[in-house]
């Protein structure tokens, strides 16, 4: 648009109106700020790095962990987040597209893909929303040892693993939820986990067919299973029940697991909630003219240029947590 | 300045009549390298999986490769990076690339120490 202002001012730099490397004030400090946050996302993922390096032979399988697709039961590893990474992809494309219309001054079509690259932005935030519900809700339930390892159980038949409430035993007790109100004011204690250490215990003992499965990855790259004495032997580390996963407790593996999803995944879901709600003022700027009466659409441009490093960061973050 | 867009993909081999055309011919491909990734990690080949090299596996050095190539496209035609001057191409890629992989290579071989540690050391579970 305005390169002959650089040809006009060759002669004297220091005159201002000049433009370092070509590019205008906001595209250069917008450069700035996604490189010092490609900075901040590279040290989250490599602490993740440094953690699944220091427990390698325990951490979790992530496949074993992302089975769940919405309205779907079974066993379903990736394809959701898969589908989430195309809509992202798709949103950029939509994006870009807004980019070139405004090169062409076209209000509209501007407008129109501005609009679809929010509802794109609302899909995956809505996505990874329900991501974490089901994570943190869990699917199968655990036991963690004194240690703060996590055994879980699977069938020695068809080797899958069996959700706590297929096998515990009910025994009855007189034990309540101690509240507030039935005691000292300040002391009280959570709901707890559906079974109790000692009916999911029994519920073991009971059923022949329950073996324990470790964390400990195999030659395989399998979790080991231990055979049925070993089963019984190692239940009696075993401190309590863990259902779902929390920044404490994490029934599908090491906590640290869990501690780096919800940091790095929320770390990057606050940014496209952030991206969602700037590129809705800019898409409303479009439907007022703003951009019409300034001549220019560079403001879509640099709002772009934040929502496609958003689709980049994601593209590390689906390989290091999802894929290797 | 970015008036003008150059239109040519894969070092000149594919070109574009105009820039909403590359815009779609960039997203195809990549929807082909996710499509390729999210295959291998459903099916994990085994001979990919049990290959080494150099300390990793196959099938994580295709996914990291293939993930650079999506994050060479997503900068280059999805912001323009191709149109901008070479000065600022430099200012942001040699800085983040080194200031990472110096971060990565220090802190992994921290970690893998840690590990080493756990395994042959006294110390157990300790920190």
């Amino acid at each position: 648009m305005d390169t002959t202002v650089t040809n006009a001012t060759t002669g004297k730099v220091w005159g201002g109106g000049n433009q370092p490397m070509g590019a205008s004030y906001g595209k250069l400090m917008m450069w700035f700020f996604i490189l010092s946050d490609a900075l901040t996302f590279s040290g989250f993922l490599v602490s993740y790095g440094f953690s699944r390096f220091k427990f390698l032979d325990i951490w979790p399988i992530a496949d074993e962990v992302f089975t769940h697709v919405p309205f779907f039961h079974g066993n379903y590893p990736m394809y959701y987040v898969a589908f989430m990474t195309f809509i992202l992809i798709m949103s950029s494309v939509t994006m870009v597209l807004a980019v070139d219309a405004g090169h062409h001054m076209k209000q509209s079509k501007v407008a129109i893909y501005m609009f679809l690259t929010i509802i794109g932005g609302g899909i995956f935030v809505g996505s990874q929303a329900w991501e974490w519900g089901t994570f943190i809700k869990g699917s199968y339930g655990a036991v963690e040892t004194r240690g703060g390892r996590i055994l879980q159980f699977v069938d020695a038949e068809t080797g899958h693993q069996v959700a706590l409430a297929d096998f515990a035993t009910t025994i009855e007790t007189d034990r309540v939820q101690h509240e507030a109100k039935n005691g000292i004011w300040f002391e009280s204690e959570s709901a707890g986990t559906t079974y109790r250490l000692e009916e999911v215990v029994a519920g073991v003992q009971s059923h022949e067919n329950i073996l324990v499965r470790t964390e400990t990855i195999n030659a395989e790259g399998k979790k080991t299973v231990l055979d049925r004495s070993e089963s019984l032997e190692i239940l009696n580390q075993a401190v309590g029940v863990v259902e779902g996963a929390n920044l404490i407790h994490n029934e599908y593996g090491h906590r640290l697991f869990a501690d780096f999803f919800f940091f790095i995944t929320g770390f990057h879901g606050f940014h496209v909630f952030s991206g969602v709600m700037i590129n809705l003022i800019i898409f409303f700027n479009v439907l007022l003219g703003t951009y019409e009466k300034r001549g220019h659409y560079e403001m879509v441009e640099k709002v772009g240029l934040y929502w496609h490093f958003v689709d980049l960061v994601w593209v590390f973050v689906f390989t290091f947590f999802y894929l290797v | 300045m970015a008036q003008e867009h150059n239109l040519a993909i894969f070092r000149g081999t594919v070109k574009f009549k105009n820039n909403v055309q590359k815009i779609w011919g960039v997203l195809i491909f990549l929807s082909i390298v996710t499509t390729i990734e999210v295959i291998l990690g459903i099916f994990k080949p085994d001979f990919l999986v049990h290959t080494n090299f150099l300390h990793m596996k196959l099938l994580n050095w295709i996914f990291i490769i293939l993930t650079l190539v999506k994050a060479y496209y997503i900068t280059w035609d999805f912001m323009h990076m191709r149109d901008e001057k070479g000065s600022l191409k430099k200012a942001v890629v040699w800085t983040s690339v080194f200031l990472i992989l110096y971060l990565t290579a220090l802190i992994l071989i921290e970690g893998n120490y840690i590990y080493d540690v756990y395994q042959d050391g006294f110390i157990k579970w300790d920190f």
